[in-house]
């Protein structure tokens, strides 16, 4: 009787840890197609919630009838990208979401495979980053700061996330242009965005980089001082200037886009591109964008593929600089 | 009494129909969650993320608080009865409550541990609600040279696990420092001893460590010794509850556990195993039955740290809500279903969502009181489980092992990483080297290799820092006491006692 209920009890368990490898969304659209989304990244994190929000709007839209989620994650997606190349390949319905943290992976830990070898489908959104000190900093204008970094780098230590992550990258790209060697920076990385946002509000460290959501609210809240935002123009609501506007020629944007397998028919990467752009379109896509603080930055195609090519050299280039590569 | 008011209105939140069942939905799950190990509470919460398309934010905050609570009671059955830590903020828990559990005191493990569970989380619940803008200011003074230096005082801890032998013990602090060092390095981003693997670049999980040298070592330790010992389990000795001395160990473990973990759990980088550890090590010392450590499992080892683990799970929500600093895995993903509902976790949080925030902090309250009611009943059947004949009991324990590691991320190579740590577990049992040391070296080495590391960055390399400010010097000098005090005492107390009758020159 007791082996029974036990044995019952941790059938049910090893149900539950099943589901974590697929997540099953009911269909309710009839006649639309299934998709398989593959996220190489546990669930939670800038992909999944991509991958996810895509579901909830293409179901909205009823272009999809569901669609279907794996999770792969470790190492910025590098150990699920070999997968998605073997075991996905010429799944014509199928999209891996990835962005600029895969690029500097794949470079930085030398892997075996890249996005070269996967179709690329479309560059949906974009976080730009945002340079903030403390309130109490003595810098005022992100001039001051390029001051004192050109003074004594070693002095002007900044916090971000991982090393060789889009923050990192950011620093460098500043740091190059303005004429400061990279290795005599003094980059400070955490793993989250919480513990750098401590750092920062407890007068540890100079200056921060990070996307301009972690720090958007304390910044409201007058606990941090915007400096500058790395996007490509002047933003609605936010009272600071590009970097491009403060004298410092960099422009970037944390990407985050999607690809279907390699061998796939040009048939089905064109109705691939076709649902996702009609997606993108969507108002309903628009308002998820806004809540989230995700700048939409449609690219499709031939132009998305040239674009991959183009930011994965201007990444290793820095990665070199920074000694990462 | 303005906090009064809200926590009233919070209360008349939590108390609507629908939220009650959310939050005994979540608590109910998240104890499920909790039991099996590698499948926690962040990735059960991101899991449901999609919900929050559905339902109102109060509702579905309720459910992940539930869950994200649970998880903290679950975790610890498994670690008590199968030596099998559910989370890595219970791995401490198994080192006595699974000695009680053999020794027939199971059901005592079970109820200090919920009842702890229960007292520190409404202690740390508490704290929540009025406490928090005081102790995130604390909090905050926390820089990477005041880490390290909590650190180096946790580091006293190991002391208290090391065994009989100190050269053994630090032969296994060292392997886990090594075990800890596999992966990316965060600070300059290359990998470290991962044999060109892509699948080790994250690192060895510190769970599948624990279940690895813990249950697997053990079962196969069992195995071997089939039919030459006599180590048998006694599932029941005594009544199922505790006795009335072992309530009288257990409540001043539970305080202290509190008052360790909440304030450290609040810190962004404090974590939920270094309360544990430090609350494991005061207890042993503070303990009028050190004899039992080890050997039957002393109460005393169980109530502190999972007192201390749940507190800390409740100072974790103080940064999150003053100042929306997600400083856990949980903490984060709870952030980003705020973000879901366009609130942006921040400073602002507690005047702009007052109805959200006090309604998650009033469902703290029910979450805790729904958890005891739950789990106290529950250790009947548990214990039972040890009735089991133990070959089959075994069994059943390395399939448990091996389901959980799967679920944790998928991957094949995870389970080979078992095998291989519970033939090392196995090893290490049979030449009598303890391993809980590996396991403390894999948590707190590579923290304080980090903090070390970024206190040096900032301070451009002057060591300075780590004496110069006020609190890391008052954390090195504790842990200075900590290591030459009990020395120290011994001497004197040695001095006293022998001192008259062997005056010098008198023999």
């Amino acid at each position: 009787m007791l082996n029974r209920r036990r044995f019952l009890m941790s059938t049910a368990a090893a149900g539950a840890a099943g589901l974590t490898g697929l997540n099953l969304t009911p269909a309710f659209a009839e006649g639309a197609p299934q998709i398989q989304v593959f996220v190489p990244a546990a669930p939670g994190g800038g992909w999944d919630q991509t991958a996810r929000t895509m579901d909830q709007v293409l179901r909205s839209e009823k272009l999809i009838s569901g669609s279907q989620i794996t999770n792969v994650g470790g190492a910025g997606g590098t150990v699920g990208l070999p997968q998605f190349i073997s075991q996905w390949n010429g799944k014509g319905n199928s999209l891996m979401v990835a962005g600029m943290v895969m690029v500097g992976a794949i470079i930085a830990n030398k892997a075996a495979n890249n996005l070269t070898q996967v179709t690329p489908i479309a560059r949906l959104t974009g976080e730009f980053e945002a340079l903030v000190v403390p309130a109490d900093s003595p810098f005022k204008t992100a001039a001051d700061f390029v001051a004192a970094l050109k003074a004594d780098p070693t002095k002007v230590p900044v916090a971000g996330g991982s090393a060789g992550g889009s923050d990192h990258i950011l620093f460098g790209l500043i740091a190059k242009t303005v004429g400061v060697p990279a290795p005599s920076l003094s980059y400070v990385p955490f793993a989250g965005g919480g513990e750098a946002l401590s750092a920062l509000l407890g007068n540890q460290v100079a200056a921060g980089i990070s996307g301009f959501g972690e720090f958007s609210e304390q910044v409201k809240a007058g606990a941090l001082r915007l400096l500058a935002i790395s996007a490509d123009k002047r933003q609605d609501g936010i009272d600071a200037p590009t970097l491009k506007e403060a004298g410092i020629d960099v422009e970037l944007f944390n990407w985050r886009g999607v690809f279907a397998p390699p061998g796939v028919s040009d048939a089905d990467k064109a109705a691939m591109i076709a649902l996702v752009e009609t997606m993108a379109k969507s108002d309903a896509w628009a308002a998820e964008c806004k809540n989230r603080n995700w700048t939409p930055i449609l690219l499709t195609g031939d132009d998305y593929a040239k674009f991959v090519t183009e930011d994965s050299a201007r990444i290793e280039a820095i990665l070199k600089d920074l000694g990462l590569a | 009494m303005e906090t009064l008011g809200h926590l009233a209105h919070g209360f008349a939140v939590a108390f609507s129909p629908t939220n009650l069942l959310w939050c005994l939905l979540g608590t109910t799950l998240g104890t499920a969650i909790g039991v099996l190990p590698g499948l926690g509470p962040a990735l059960t919460i991101a899991l449901l993320l999609p919900i929050t398309y559905q339902v109102a934010p109060e509702a579905s905050f309720i459910l992940f608080a539930g869950i994200y609570y649970g998880a903290m009671y679950g975790g610890s059955t498994t670690s008590i009865l199968l030596n099998t830590p559910g989370e890595s903020a219970t791995i401490v828990t198994a080192l006595e409550g699974n000695k009680m559990a053999r020794s027939g005191r199971g059901g005592a493990a079970l109820a200090t541990s919920a009842i702890g569970s229960f007292v520190a989380g409404t202690i740390g619940t508490l704290g929540v609600a009025f406490l928090a803008p005081v102790v995130v200011k604390f909090a905050l003074a926390f820089g990477p040279a005041e880490y390290f230096s909590l650190m180096v005082l946790a580091f006293i801890t190991v002391s208290a696990v090391l065994g009989s032998s100190s050269v053994r013990g630090l032969t296994s602090l060292f392997a886990g420092f090594v075990i800890g060092m596999i992966g990316v390095d965060l600070q300059t981003g290359q990998p470290r001893f991962t044999f060109g693997m892509t699948e080790l670049l994250d690192g060895v999980d510190v769970i599948i460590a624990a279940v690895g040298l813990f249950a697997v070592g053990e079962t196969l330790y069992m195995a071997s010794r089939r039919y030459a010992g006599k180590d048998e389990i006694v599932p029941l000795r005594g009544s199922l509850y505790m006795t009335a001395a072992e309530w009288g160990r257990s409540w001043k473990a539970w305080l202290r556990g509190a008052a360790i973990g909440f304030p450290i759990g609040a810190m962004p980088a404090g974590g939920a195993e270094i309360p544990t550890f430090l609350s494991y090590a005061i207890e042993k010392k503070l303990s009028k039955h050190k004899e039992e450590f080890g050997t039957v499992g002393a109460i005393e080892g169980v109530a502190g740290p999972e007192a201390a683990n749940n507190a800390s799970a409740a100072g974790v929500l103080v940064p999150m809500l003053t100042l929306g600093l997600p400083t856990s895995a949980t903490a984060a993903i709870m952030l980003s279903a705020f973000q879901s509902y366009g609130i942006n976790p921040g400073p602002l949080l507690l005047t702009t969502q007052a109805n959200l925030v006090w309604g998650l902090i009033a469902s703290l309250f029910i979450a805790n009181v729904i958890l005891v009611i739950l789990n106290l009943p529950l250790i009947g059947l548990w214990v039972r489980l040890l009735k089991i004949p133990a070959p089959q009991l075994y069994a059943g324990i390395l399939v448990f092992a091996t389901v959980g590691t799967y679920g944790i991320s998928q991957s094949p190579i995870d389970l080979v990483i078992l095998y291989l740590l519970g033939a090392a577990g196995f090893l290490m049992r049979r030449f009598d080297f303890p391993t809980a040391p590996v396991i403390i070296g894999m948590i707190l080495g590579p923290l304080a290799e980090t903090q070390f590391r970024r206190a040096m960055t900032i301070s451009n390399g002057d060591w300075s820092v780590f004496y110069k400010h006020p609190l890391s010097l008052t954390l090195l000098t504790l842990a200075f006491i900590g290591l030459v005090g009990p020395h120290i005492w011994a001497f004197i107390e040695h001095r006293r006692r022998r001192g008259p009758e062997h005056v010098p020159g008198d023999a």
